[in-house]
C-alpha cells in the first residue's frame, strides 16, 4: 500500500471571514469538540511514522488555535515541512515572527479580490488590507509567499489585477483556484459558477502572465471541473497521497468526505496508520476495483481515478458512480444543465446573478 | 544553438544551491531521500540525493561533477547537468556565488 505524503491538518472551523465558497462543511457546530493539543502532538508524530513529509496546517482559520505555534515547533522537529494556509487575520508581527522561530517553512494567503471593496464584500468582513500588512511581513521575514485566490462569477473579471497585485507583493506563487463546489459553494453555486466567456477571457490572462512572469512567480491555474471533459484526479487517488484530519479528530481520505455515508473513523480512538490501512472509509475507493462502468473499462482510469467520489455522492447521491463532471457518466446532464443555466443572459459576459441570494458561511445574524 | 547549452547551464547555476524554501531529507519511512517543497515531494534516487547532497553553494557544476567520478564508477556528466537545469527551472536549486 501507499504511505501517504501530506496530511491536510484541519485544526479548527473557527474563522474570521464568512466566504460564501468555503468548502468546510455545512454543519459546523458538529466539529466544535476539537483536539486537545496533546492528541495533535500525537497525531504529528503517528503520520511522521506513517510516512508523511508534509504538514499543511489549516481550517478554518488556523491562527485561531492559541496552540499553533507550539503545534508548528513539534512538526518541524520532526522533520515535517510545514505550511500554513491562513486569511492572515491573526498574523501580527509578533505571531509571524514566533511562528518563523518555530521553524514554520511557507505561508498561503488567501486574497478574495483585487482591490479592498470586493474582497470584503465576498470575505463578509473588512480583511483586505491587513492581508496585504500580513503579505508584506511574510516577505519581509523571509519567507517564500503563496496567495491563494478562489475564482468565481463574481471575482474572475478582476483577474489580471490580481496578478499586478500578486507581482506587487513578490508572492513566489500563486494560486488561482477556479471554485469547487462543496460544502457552502455547493449552497451558493448559482452565484459562483462563472460562465464561458468569463472563463476564455481569465484564460487569456492565465497564459500572457505564464508568458511575462516566467521565472519569477509561479502560477498554478485550477480549471473548473464543471467545464471539463474529464474529471479532476481528485486528491491523486482515494487514499493514496493525502489524508485529512478535521477539528474532532475525525480522519478523512479528502477534506471534502464529511457526508460520505460511510463510518468515519477518529484519531482518538484509532492509530492513524489503522485508519490509512484498514478503515472503511479509506478502503472504499481506494484502487479501481469499485468501478463501475463507464470508468471500470475506461482508458483513463489510472488517470483520473473515476473523478470526485464527494461530488458524485453530491449529485447523484451515490458515492461510487462516476463523477457526473466526465462527459461520458450516465449523469452528466446534471452537470450541463448547472452549466447552461450559469451562461443563460450572460452572452455579453456580464454578471446577470444579482437576483441570486449569497448565503454567507457561518454569519449569525 | 543546442553545442552552447552546456555552459550556459554552468554559467547560470555558478554555484549551485538549494533554494531557501527547499528542504533536502532523508525519509526513513521510504529509505529514501526526498527533496521538499511548498506542494511537491521529489523522492530521490542514491545518484539525485549525491548530487543535491553537493549543491552547497561553494561547488561549481564542474566541481560537483568531479566529486562525483571520484565516488562512482560511471558518471553521466550531461544527465547530472540536466538534472540540475531541471531543478533549476522548477525553482528548487538556484545560482550561488561562492
Amino acid at each position: 500500500m501507499d504511505r501517504p505524503f501530506g496530511l491536510l491538518a484541519e485544526l479548527t472551523y473557527a474563522c474570521p471571514l464568512h466566504c460564501p465558497y468555503c468548502a468546510n462543511p455545512l454543519d459546523l457546530d458538529g466539529y466544535r469538540d476539537e483536539l486537545t493539543t496533546a492528541e495533535w502532538l500525537r497525531v504529528l508524530a503517528e503520520a511522521r511514522e506513517l510516512g508523511v513529509l508534509q504538514l499543511h496546517l489549516s481550517g478554518g482559520e488556523p491562527l485561531q488555535r492559541r496552540d499553533l505555534v507550539q503545534i508548528t515547533r513539534t512538526a518541524s522537529e520532526l522533520g515535517l515541512y510545514t505550511n500554513l494556509i491562513t486569511s492572515a487575520l491573526g498574523l501580527s508581527a509578533r505571531r509571524a515572527e514566533q511562528l518563523r522561530g518555530a521553524g514554520l517553512d511557507h505561508v498561503q494567503i488567501s486574497i478574495q479580490a483585487a482591490e479592498p471593496a470586493l474582497s470584503d464584500r465576498i470575505a463578509g468582513t473588512p480583511s483586505f488590507g491587513r492581508k496585504i500588512t500580513a503579505a508584506r511581513l511574510v516577505k519581509e521575514l523571509g519567507w517564500p509567499l503563496t496567495l491563494n485566490v478562489v475564482l468565481h462569477r463574481q471575482n474572475i473579471d478582476q483577474l489580471a489585477r490580481i496578478l499586478d497585485l500578486a507581482e506587487d507583493l513578490g508572492a513566489d506563487r500563486i494560486e488561482l483556484a477556479n471554485t469547487q463546489y462543496y460544502g457552502w459553494a455547493w449552497r451558493n453555486r448559482d452565484w459562483l459558477l462563472p460562465s464561458r466567456a468569463q472563463l476564455d477571457r481569465a484564460e487569456g490572462v492565465v497564459r500572457a502572465a505564464h508568458a511575462r512572469l516566467q521565472g519569477r512567480m509561479e502560477i498554478i491555474y485550477v480549471v473548473p471541473d464543471y467545464y471539463s471533459r474529464y474529471p479532476k484526479p481528485c486528491m491523486g487517488g482515494w487514499g493514496r497521497r493525502q489524508l485529512t484530519v478535521v477539528p474532532n479528530g475525525d480522519t478523512l481520505p479528502c477534506p471534502t468526505a464529511h457526508d460520505l455515508p460511510l463510518p468515519r473513523a477518529s484519531v482518538r480512538e484509532h492509530r492513524l496508520a489503522w485508519i490509512w490501512e484498514h478503515s472503511p472509509l479509506f478502503q472504499s475507493f481506494r484502487g479501481t476495483d469499485w468501478m463501475p462502468e463507464p470508468c471500470r473499462s475506461c482508458d483513463r482510469r489510472d488517470l483520473d481515478f473515476g473523478g470526485c467520489r464527494c461530488q458524485a455522492f453530491l449529485l447523484t447521491g451515490d458515492a461510487a458512480r462516476t463523477d457526473p463532471v466526465c462527459h461520458l457518466s450516465p449523469d452528466h446532464a446534471i452537470v450541463a444543465e448547472a452549466v447552461e443555466a450559469a451562461n443563460q443572459g450572460c452572452r455579453d459576459g456580464r454578471d446577470g446573478s444579482d437576483s441570486t441570494v449569497v448565503r454567507y458561511r457561518d454569519r449569525r445574524r | 544553438m543546442p553545442s552552447t547549452e552546456p555552459m550556459q547551464i554552468d554559467s547560470d547555476l555558478g554555484r549551485p544551491r538549494l533554494a531557501p524554501h527547499v528542504r533536502l531529507t532523508f525519509d526513513p519511512a521510504r529509505e529514501r531521500h526526498v527533496l521538499l517543497t511548498p506542494e511537491a515531494v521529489t523522492v530521490l534516487n542514491a545518484t539525485g540525493a549525491a548530487i543535491l547532497g553537493l549543491c552547497d553553494g561553494q561547488r561549481a557544476v564542474t566541481e560537483i561533477v568531479a566529486e562525483l567520478h571520484g565516488r562512482y564508477d560511471r558518471v553521466d556528466d550531461a544527465e547530472v547537468r540536466r538534472f540540475l537545469a531541471g531543478l533549476a527551472a522548477r525553482g528548487c536549486v538556484e545560482a550561488g556565488h561562492g
